[in-house]
């Protein structure tokens, strides 16, 4: 099956709006009913430099980024110089009429004309580019007048003015491009990308707290939290640093709220100490880890999946903890109400990892069955027996009662240091192993629930592509190519990457002829792992570390130079 | 008043003669007074020997890391209207590993009360300097003597307009009740920095040296007068005032809350219908 989609990129500086065009015209692909995937890729810097705003949109299911272009909506010259190299056979470059689009297929747009002020060229633009993806003007219009009817209506009726007479313009202009086929859906979808589902996934928990420090990709799920969380009941802090966030937080948890704390790689390793404290003192946290590409500040602004170790050996001394990856905004949201909840349930810290790339990624999703939710777990407020409560008690599931502060006669006591079934220090040994095995018992709980790694494809396949987190569509769309060109393929992904459970997997790759761990970053990290935890060795590893989100066409590279 | 026997008696793990006992014995004298039931307060703590106070008392207790009292304490205190919050630890691990945590907290002003135990040395890792010990003072670790100069934690927040700063002596157990009665019923960060004379390892600052040096102020002092304040927080050598060094008006954290977060959280649950249709405006 030819590939149905149109890759549209568009393309500039920091500061030029390309990131309004790219919603304002996502968006209306979105409601006209096709499916998209947008990739961002921008600079560790406010104005300048280049940055792009990609939209993959097709009538039929589309699962990833691409890099090849069919349609270059190129704001300045470096545009165009940067990416004619992957225009497609169909493409067109939409560029001002002062850049130069000598040697590629271009249309030379006269925005100085077309638009009474400059501030007008991002609308323009949508007005050339919706006659030539032969959108229904109406799609952009209802957004246009939407987001500007806050600024009165005189700003409504001018930039509807100007997308008209540029839209007109693009008609009268004959300029070619081919339209893309109808779209298919007619069900109501969310414009959202990675990072606000899975806030809406944890408020939807009932998340109340968060405390966090900013830093990119995690931002966006603190800014949502702001945005969004608040006027549910959350309260959000700017904590002084991470170490104080997840402190702060665990706090918060202690004394009865629903605690979430955002961070990205660096700002996690701060948190470490946190995390500790969290399984010590079993209060329920979940920490949301956006990775971008390290060690250290690495690539800012670009994307990476190479914090797994970092999350799964966060802490000093044995802990029971779970770790979840989506791969769409629909799991973010899921796993993070999951993770929310396993929190809860087990007193312990819960990760959920997202990368940049995904974090990102706007796209038509799918609106979340909030009926559907499984029931949240929840600390009792009272005890029978005030005397008698003990913080730390010895249970057969590991779980002790946990009641919050202040809500009757029981005192709550916690304590970082080894401590006594009510709380208090201890360096008795033998309580130090009973509460030791106390704690590590919960992880047959944790267990138990695992939520298993999807498979999708042939059922014996030739070729099997493993992989966690926002790889997933990626490997979903090499296994159709692999499937076109005859070869029996399939796809096995993981959105929970820890605990693991070998019968979950090991039947599947046995039927296999090979097996590729598709990984974005340096060392295959989850390919170890499941070595490490049963002696499974991964035929090879695909990988991606230049910051870049792994695609179809960077798999199919790698297998095809086997 | 609650009576004093609510609050427990517990053994320690201090040297016996340790200014933390009569710290411990002022606290639970102000928390009688203050007619907290032990269920109705939380002390946060960081790691030391001073932050193992909450265990010698009966209170909600969150004992967590060094350096860490405050963060927990203003987590608790944001989420839970239902206890009232102190964090309590030694000067190492409030000034030194929790210093930025300080200065936040300072600058944030949740209402809590934060009782440090100052015996300018660290205690459980036996002899170190901490923060506050004086410039050229010798320690076993710093034997040629602290070559940095001391912090000054009373000055650093009468400058940072902190609504209540005190001074107590550990060996003034009466005052010392009261100014943490008066901290604790003082809206937003309230600091009681206590003199604590570590008989182990502070060969210098002993019970004879705080004595001959330790004044209380008087009626005469206003501690609402910020610039009397700077000037009486600068004081620290041969004489050296206990008391309140400074009240201000600055207003709390919670009044800054939106007031769409309702506390306390613990019986707070999401409006899933109004989550319903923040979601339909994505559409
Ligand atoms: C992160 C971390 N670093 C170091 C320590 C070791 N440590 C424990 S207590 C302490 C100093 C305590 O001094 P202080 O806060 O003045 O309390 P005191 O014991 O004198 O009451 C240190 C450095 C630790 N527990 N955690
Ligand atoms: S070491 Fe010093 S501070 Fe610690 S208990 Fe002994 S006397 Fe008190």
């Amino acid at each position: 099956m030819p590939d149905s989609s149109v890759n549209i990129v568009i393309g500039g500086e920091a500061g030029q709006g390309l990131v309004t065009v790219g919603d304002f015209l996502a968006k209306a692909l979105m409601r006209a009913g096709y499916e998209i995937v947008v990739t961002q890729d921008y600079q560790s810097r406010i104005r300048g430099g280049h940055n792009t705003y990609a939209v993959r949109v097709s009538p039929e299911p589309v699962y990833g980024p691409r890099e090849t272009i069919d349609l270059l909506v190129a704001l300045n010259a470096e545009t165009v110089a940067l990416h004619k190299g992957q225009l497609t056979a169909k493409a067109l470059a939409v560029a001002d009429e002062s850049v130069d689009l000598s040697g590629v297929p271009g249309l030379a747009v006269p925005f100085k004309s077309l638009c009474p002020k400059p501030i007008f060229e991002n609308i323009a633009a949508l007005g050339v580019l919706s006659r030539l993806l032969c959108l229904d003007a109406a799609w952009l219009e209802g957004i246009v007048s939407e987001v500007f009817a806050r600024k009165g209506e005189e700003a409504v009726a001018g930039n509807l003015k100007v997308f008209a007479a540029a839209r007109a313009w693009a008609e009268a202009s004959g300029a070619g491009f081919s339209c893309m086929p109808p779209p298919m859906r007619t069900d109501k979808r969310l414009f959202m990308h990675g990072n606000e589902a899975l806030a809406f996934g944890a408020l939807a928990a009932g998340a109340n707290f968060c405390s966090y420090y900013p830093m990119t990709p995690a931002t966006s799920v603190a800014s949502t939290f702001v945005d969004k969380g608040t006027k549910l009941g959350m309260l959000v802090e700017q904590a002084e640093d991470e170490i104080a966030a997840i402190n702060m937080a665990l706090g918060a948890s202690y004394a009865g709220a629903k605690a979430v704390v955002p961070t990205s790689g660096g700002g996690f390793a701060l948190m470490v100490e946190g995390v500790s404290l969290a399984g010590m003192t079993e209060t329920p946290i979940v920490i949301v880890l956006a990775q971008r590409p390290g060690p250290a500040t690495g690539l800012p602004t670009r994307t990476e999946q190479g914090d797994l170790n970092m999350a799964l050996y966060a802490g000093h001394g044995d802990f029971p903890r779970a770790i979840y990856a989506p791969g769409t905004p629909e799991q973010c949201f899921e796993l993070a109400y999951r993770a929310m909840n396993q929190a809860e349930k087990w007193q312990s810290p819960m990760f959920v990892l997202t990368d940049q790339y995904l974090a990102d990624s706007y796209r038509a999703v799918v609106p979340f069955d909030l009926a559907a939710l499984e029931p949240m777990a929840e600390p009792a407020l009272t005890c029978d027996d005030p005397a008698g409560y003990r913080r730390y008690a010895d249970t057969p599931c590991g779980v002790s009662p946990r009641l919050i502060p202040g809500f009757g006669e029981h005192l709550v006591v916690l304590d970082s240091d080894e401590h006594t079934a009510d709380g208090h220090i201890t360096e008795d040994l033998t309580v130090r192993i009973q509460m030791m095995d106390k704690r590590m018992r919960k992880t047959e709980g944790i267990v138990s629930s695992i939520v298993p790694p999807t498979f999708e494809g042939d059922e014996k396949p030739d070729i099997l592509l493993a992989c966690w987190g926002s790889t997933y569509g990626p490997a979903l769309e090499a296994a159709q190519i692999l499937r076109e060109r005859g070869v029996r393929a399939a796809v096995i992904h993981f959105s929970q990457v820890y605990p693991l459970n070998p019968d979950h997997f090991l039947p599947v790759f046995a039927k296999a002829g090979r097996t590729f761990m598709v990984e974005g970053n340096h060392s295959g990290q989850l390919a170890q792992l499941i070595r490490q935890q049963t002696g499974y060795a991964f035929d090879q590893l695909i990988t991606r570390y230049d910051g870049l989100p792994v695609t179809a066409a960077h798999i199919m590279d790698r297998l095809d130079r086997l | 008043m609650i009576p004093l026997e609510q609050y427990g008696e517990f053994e320690t793990a201090w040297c016996p003669g340790c200014g933390n006992f009569a710290i411990n014995k002022a606290l639970k004298k102000a928390l009688s007074m203050l007619d907290l039931a032990p269920h109705k307060v939380l002390v946060c703590s960081g790691i030391g020997q001073a932050a193992k106070s909450p265990h010698y008392l009966r209170c909600n207790c969150f004992n967590g890391l060094h350096g860490r009292s405050l963060p927990p304490a203003q987590g608790a205190a944001l989420a839970n209207t239902e206890v009232a919050v102190f964090a309590e630890s030694g000067d190492g691990c409030s000034y030194g590993e929790g210093g930025n945590h300080f200065l936040a907290a300072m600058r944030r002003n949740v209402t809590m009360t934060y009782l440090v135990h100052d015996n300018q040395i660290y205690g459980l890792t036996k002899g170190q300097a901490s923060p506050t010990t004086a410039q050229g003072q010798p320690t076993k670790f710093q034997p040629a003597g602290v070559a940095s100069m001391a912090f000054n934690p009373i000055a650093v927040a009468v400058t940072m307009d902190t609504p209540f700063v005190a001074r107590g002596y550990a060996a003034e157990v009466d005052h010392l009740a009261d100014l943490i009665v008066q901290a604790a019923r003082h809206p937003g960060f309230a600091l009681v920095d206590i003199l604590q004379p570590c008989v182990s390892f502070n060969k210098v600052n002993t019970y004879a040296w705080y004595k001959a040096r330790c004044y209380k102020l008087g009626a005469d002092y206003d501690p609402t007068d910020r610039n009397a304040a700077m000037l009486k927080a600068q004081e620290f050598g041969d004489r050296i005032p206990i008391g309140v060094i400074y009240k201000g008006t600055r207003a709390p954290y919670e009044g800054r809350i939106d007031s769409r977060v309702r506390r306390p959280l613990a019986t707070s649950k999401p409006d899933m219908a109004k989550l319903a249709s923040m979601l339909e405006s994505y559409a």
